[in-house]
């Protein structure tokens, strides 16, 4: 199963992905999943640099899928992250903001 | 209302600048995040899913308009222009930057509030009767109890590293309204046989994933030993309650191993060392801040209702919700006004910062400018004038405040779930707004009567499951969400804790259970019976057969 590495962002705690040039992004869609472990491993040991550099928090692998084109993990809670609260379509990423 | 002096105002303040200071630290990289969490714990700011998450305590659930104010502003300048209240009578914002923090944080000592001791493993905010000095039934106002707790309890030395957190609630009435049962010390104010007020002391109850009632560990304290009794209990716990297991630290899980005997025992010769010690109350401080809490300037005319009624004949509307929402108060010609926050499909707890206008306004208008957040997520103003009543619900009609669900089965307690918070395992936000949608039509909910539905997205059971007369609590259960079915419980003076009726359902499943539980329930019960009255006369038995059984 593809991955990607998700944190969460230390100034304003917003989740981050790591993007397809090695930089964080605030889409999952804009993210170069990681298609086999040895890629997985290089990819989370970016994350962990940025950790240790203190630029986000929690940095760790989700798997994830593409659902109607549109690259999203398979777990719920972090489904939710990507997009925003369920109840809410009008906050977070899901609403652009 | 209480309002701080100048050592609380400085370490306030204090607080805030050292905080800001840790904040700059923290975003410089100088401190990491293992050793910058114990110091946001300590402001009550969390990191959840999609960002921080800060806690603001209100104590006792009384605020001020221009607290409310300020949350407003807060909401709109530094949130996504909403919060949330807790069951704790707190608010949440759940959108917030860190690099905010040190303004929010001065922003919030400007008007005597802050995030310390909402979190982390320390005495929470002492929760009460959100009806405190109103209710008609009310023997003595809880609020100066409290007071005195928050005082003794904030950045007490001895008590900063409890093994885990501990919660205190008070109430005055003998209709529990603040849940005093379910507490870590639960206090309820009463007369004894010789007309003196004092309180019965229950230890050792709470929910999360170890559910108990609390004990009766001292029938009457008089009020001038409250400080010392509390500190017994509270060192008892600190040097032998567990600190190797955090599932089992609580201070219900000492009582219940050690027994409430052997424990109460140590209680007592602790007391005995620390009663007459600096702890015991004056009767002139007690007094002293009884006079923070003296009754509004009451217009003493004597009560003239035929205004309020004519309103009610005309408006039909108004009088359904005059009807649900309003609350005896003690003084004539005055009405406890509870405001819903929670409307049928929406989040329960949830309001807008306009909404928070909105209700500042009304309450400098209308109740002498101060409120109430209940335990259950809604508002209360106190002291409305009964004619002005009508005036007040047009206003709350226009901002979408004005549900008529006091008491019925659509006012649900809701955790924010697996929508926000970084321990759910369901989804919690989305049942409510279906129960109280499945449940809008108003002579429905009527006809059901009192029910109280309460609903958790994990066993940490801050949406209080064990306690609704209905608890739902949500598992993951392989990725999908699950929800299991309760019945029985009750946070009031009658408490006790509801039992799982069978296996669990998903998402509309769950809907539909309580649906046949309801229809089970009017089929069964005699006349003016409410539903928890019917459960414990029948058992779960006749609700298992309805939920489980195969259609015919």
């Amino acid at each position: 199963m593809p991955e990607i590495v998700i944190a969460n962002r230390l100034r304003d705690g917003l989740v981050v992905f790591m993007g397809i040039e090695k930089k964080w992004v605030e889409r999952a869609e804009d993210c170069a999943p990681a298609e086999d472990e040895e890629a997985a491993a290089e990819l989370m040991s970016i994350g962990e640099v940025a950790e240790a550099n203190q630029e986000v928090i929690g940095a760790s692998l989700i798997e994830v899928e593409d659902r109607d084109g549109v690259l999203t993990p398979i777990k719920m809670r972090e489904a939710i992250r990507a997009k925003g609260p369920t109840v809410r379509k009008d906050l977070g990423k899901q609403a652009g903001n | 209302m209480y309002r701080y002096d100048e050592f609380d105002q400085a370490l306030v303040t204090q607080r805030a600048k050292q905080f800001a200071r840790q904040v700059e630290r923290r975003l410089s990289g100088e401190l990491s995040e293992e050793q910058f969490l114990p110091l946001r714990l300590k402001n009550g700011l969390y990191l959840q899913l999609h960002a921080y998450m800060l806690r603001i305590n209100i104590p006792y659930g009384v605020l001020s308009t221009k607290q409310l104010r300020k949350l407003a502003h807060i909401a709109r300048t530094y949130d996504k222009d909403y919060g949330h209240w807790t069951t704790r009578q707190n608010m949440q914002f759940n959108w917030i930057r860190l690099e905010d923090m040190p303004e929010i944080l001065l922003e919030l000592a400007s008007v005597e509030m802050h995030g310390i001791q909402s979190s982390g493993n320390c005495i929470r905010n002492t929760t009460a009767d959100e009806y405190a000095g109103v209710a008609a039934d009310e023997v003595e106002d809880p609020r100066v109890y409290c007071e005195i707790i928050r005082q003794w309890s904030s950045l007490h030395p001895e008590f900063s590293y409890l093994p885990r957190k501990f919660k205190i609630s008070v109430t005055g009435s003998p209709h529990d309204r603040a849940a005093v049962k379910v507490h870590d010390i639960g206090l309820r104010l009463y007369r004894n046989a010789a007309g003196e007020s004092g309180f019965e002391v229950f230890v050792g109850g709470g929910l999360g994933r170890t559910p108990f009632v609390g004990k009766s560990i001292r029938e009457f304290l008089p009020p001038e030993h409250l400080l010392s009794y509390c500190e017994a209990i509270l060192r008892i716990y600190n040097q032998l309650g567990r600190r190797d297991n955090k599932y089992k630290a609580r201070i219900k899980i000492l009582v219940h191993e050690m027994g409430l005997e052997e424990f109460s025992q140590r209680v007592e010769e602790e007391w005995e060392r620390i009663r007459e010690s600096a702890l015991a109350l004056p009767q002139d401080e007690i007094e002293r801040i009884r006079d923070y809490f003296a009754p509004p300037p009451y217009d003493e005319q004597p009560e003239d209702e035929a205004i309020f009624n004519r309103h009610r004949e005309e408006n039909p509307d108004f009088a359904i919700w005059a009807e649900q929402q309003l609350a005896a108060h003690k003084q004539p010609g005055y009405a406890i006004v509870n405001v819903s926050c929670s409307p049928a499909g929406r989040p329960p707890g949830d309001i807008s910062s306009g909404q928070m206008e909105v209700m500042a306004d009304l309450a400098d208008e209308y109740s002498f400018g101060e409120l109430r957040v209940t335990h259950n997520q809604n508002l209360v103003l106190t002291d409305v004038r009964k004619e002005q009543v009508f005036p007040l619900w047009q206003r709350l009609v226009a901002t979408g405040l004005a549900t008529a669900n006091h008491g019925l089965i659509s006012d649900t307690i809701c955790c924010p779930g697996l929508d926000y918070c970084s321990l759910a395992n369901a989804r919690s936000i989305p049942l409510a707004e279906k129960i109280s949608t499945r449940f809008s039509d108003h002579d429905r909910q009527k006809e059901i009567g009192e029910i109280y539905i309460n609903m958790s997205g994990c066993i940490n059971a801050c949406g209080h499951h064990h306690v609704g007369n209905i608890g739902i609590v949500g598992v993951d259960k392989k990725n999908s969400e699950l929800y299991q079915l309760m019945l029985g419980g009750s946070a009031e003076e009658d408490a006790s804790l509801a039992k799982i009726l069978g296996p669990g359902f998903d998402e509309d499943g769950i809907v539909n259970a309580i649906e046949k539980v309801v229809e089970a329930y009017i089929a069964l019960r005699d006349d003016g019976e409410r539903f928890i009255e019917t459960y414990r006369r029948l058992g779960p038995k006749p609700f298992k057969e309805a939920v489980y059984s195969a259609p015919s």
